[in-house]
């Protein structure tokens, strides 16, 4: 196993003081250049916990690390070169190229009032054919589809050259293929390095994907470790209390209601 | 190659824009010229070199009454435009001007208050106006902290509307409370918008703020972008959303209250010119910010120049910008509507 990239040590959080704890006591370990899923049923505090790791909420209790130093001492633009994140989705009134939007990942790299040049838009254009949609780089935001408009926000986030993914449920609203597509995308940057933290309640994606499983069930963590250990039909049935399984079809893992 | 074809189509469309910029900036300094020398004095028209070398009364008319009111129009168009596309941008809503934070009706307020009140006397008309004006957005903050109902965004909007109904209902009072021949007539005039009794002290009294607060604006085009994006996303770009859009936010409303106080309700500039200029320049505001400051020197400018030579009377400028906005607005979105915001 290697070195954690982050470590989880008791981290609690509520969203105002004397409110209920939405998260309590999270321990775990993100081992580098591993796809790490966090799993659960809606309202379990994934996406909380994805903000605390971006920095955007503090702890109450309990600290995260990032490589034995606190994460909460990188100031604001070495946070943006560690890590980027990836919205569930992003409303845009205004009518952006792809590239334009994308360039927009350099500002963690570029002096506050510094604009992107040369070498920005190459690094722009590159994320984009790392995602295979380096096609699209002057099309309208406006005009692409649900699909290429998760790849946009993902080659936006590569663009920070990022040593961490943080991906919010990238899959919630695409179609099977596009699904299937993002999650190709996700395998190969794992090839390429690179550290994902991803919260997913669709149980077929963390198969396809996951390293490592944490399963948080009402603001704790239910279970957690190697997909294979941790992620079973006993522990699946648990955290939905419906009866479902875990059954082999043609040497695949996929989920079965009984 | 790909990435290299990409790059050149890029290199082709930073051009065409930047081009663009310089096309419409020189021809922005040529119109400055034509405007200086277009009046009703000697005769409607332009008047010649060798008449303002000679007469006397020319060179005083043009150098002490036109040019300020020129450079002032210049003024206003630029900060109206740069602050409504600013707040556009922030607000992530295509449909608010600059104004629309208690800043313009704060304004009448404090101008109808001023007239009504104290004192009619330019000087302190401006003060009041400017005053009120930024008390409009004072409120209109504060409020917003204290709602209890949706996002940040949506709150300072709801409260941007409560503020202003607030103070042009006080404005409406006021009407009524003046002397209907001599204060009310005033109070119009002022909320018609109009840069007629406009000198050079005026002129340097909204200078500075306007200075300030479009450089900033202007040195902040690029990463302006980055506020348009949601908090968490922005953040996560290594911006600080709050402290950030707070910052711009006051640098797009300094020049715009300061402007408002001498130029009285000069409306549609903030709301029509910068969706003109993402016509022109797309959303990425590095080109569309400056496109709209440009652009918003043209509009008012021509407009005043209309205003101060169409009839032998003065014309409001708040009446033509409004008449003209609204048809250019029209024709904007009846044609080549290829891609519109929803």
């Amino acid at each position: 196993m290697s070195e954690p990239l982050l470590v989880f040590d008791r981290v609690t959080f509520r969203y105002e003081p004397g409110a209920q704890k939405v998260l309590s006591e999270i321990s775990f370990d993100l081992p580098a250049r591993q796809v790490t899923l966090l799993f659960g049923p809606n309202g379990c505090g994934k996406t909380t916990l994805l903000y605390l790791t971006l920095g955007w909420l503090q702890p109450e209790q309990g600290t995260i690390w990032a490589e034995g130093r606190p994460l909460s001492s990188l100031n604001r633009r070495q946070r943006g070169r560690f890590m980027a994140l990836v919205p569930q989705s992003e409303h845009t009134p205004f009518d952006y190229s792809v590239l334009e939007y994308v360039l927009l990942g350099r500002a963690p790299h570029l002096p506050s009032l510094a604009e992107p040049g040369e070498l920005d838009i190459e690094i722009a254009l590159n994320a984009l054919a790392r995602v295979g949609i380096e096609a699209l780089a002057h099309q309208s935001l406006r005009a692409l589809s649900g699909g290429e408009r998760q790849l946009v926000l993902i080659a936006r986030a590569l663009t920070q050259q990022p040593r961490l993914l943080l991906l919010d449920e990238p899959t919630a609203h695409l179609d099977l293929q596009n699904t299937y597509r993002l999650v190709e995308v996700v395998r190969q940057l794992k090839r390429q390095g690179i550290t994902v933290l991803m919260t997913s309640h669709d149980p077929q994606v963390v198969l396809a994907l996951a390293d490592q499983v944490v399963i948080l069930r009402q603001g704790k963590v239910f279970r957690q470790g190697r997909l294979d250990e941790a992620f079973t039909s006993e522990v699946l049935q648990a955290v939905y209390a419906i009866p479902l399984q875990i059954t082999m079809v043609q040497g695949k893992k996929t989920i079965q209601w009984l | 190659m790909a990435d290299s074809q990409a790059l050149s189509a890029l290199r082709t469309i930073s051009q065409q824009r930047q081009r663009a910029l310089w096309a419409l900036g020189i021809g922005l300094i040529a119109l400055l010229w034509l405007s200086l020398l277009l009046g009703r004095y000697p005769t409607p028209g332009f008047i010649s070199l060798e008449r303002l070398m000679s007469d006397e009364l020319a060179g005083r008319l043009v150098f002490q009454l036109r040019l300020p009111r020129l450079l002032t129009a210049l003024l206003l168009g630029m900060s109206l435009s740069a602050a409504g596309f600013v707040f556009q941008l922030l607000f992530g809503n295509p449909l608010v001007e600059p104004g629309f934070l208690g800043v313009s009706q704060g304004a009448a307020f404090g101008a109808a208050l001023s007239i009504v009140f104290f004192s009619s006397s330019a000087l302190i008309v401006q003060t009041n106006a400017a005053l009120f004006a930024l008390a409009g957005l004072g409120l209109s903050y504060l409020l917003a902290r204290r709602l209890r109902y949706g996002g940040w965004v949506l709150r300072l909007i709801l409260a941007g509307i409560a503020i202003s109904a607030f103070f042009s209902a006080g404005v409406g009072l006021l009407k009524i409370l003046a002397d209907p021949l001599s204060q009310l007539p005033e109070i119009t005039f002022w909320l018609l918008g109009g840069l007629a009794s406009l000198t050079w002290q005026k002129f340097f009294s909204v200078l500075p703020f306007s200075l300030a607060g479009l450089t900033l604006l202007i040195l902040y085009r690029w990463r302006l972008n980055l506020l348009a994006l949601s908090d968490e996303t922005a953040f996560s770009l290594g911006a600080a959303p709050q402290r950030e859009r707070a910052l711009l936010i006051v640098a797009a409303v300094l020049p715009t209250a300061a402007l408002i106080s001498v130029a009285g309700m000069v409306g549609w500039v903030g709301l029509i010119v910068p969706h003109l200029a993402r016509r022109l320049f797309g959303s990425d505001a590095r080109y569309s910010l400056p496109g709209a400051l440009l652009l918003g020197g043209w509009f008012v400018v021509l407009c005043d120049n209309l205003a101060r030579t169409l009839l032998n009377g003065e014309i409001p400028l708040g009446i033509l910008t409004s008449f003209i906005g609204a048809v250019a607005f029209l024709a904007l979105l009846s044609f080549s509507g290829k891609r519109w915001e929803r």
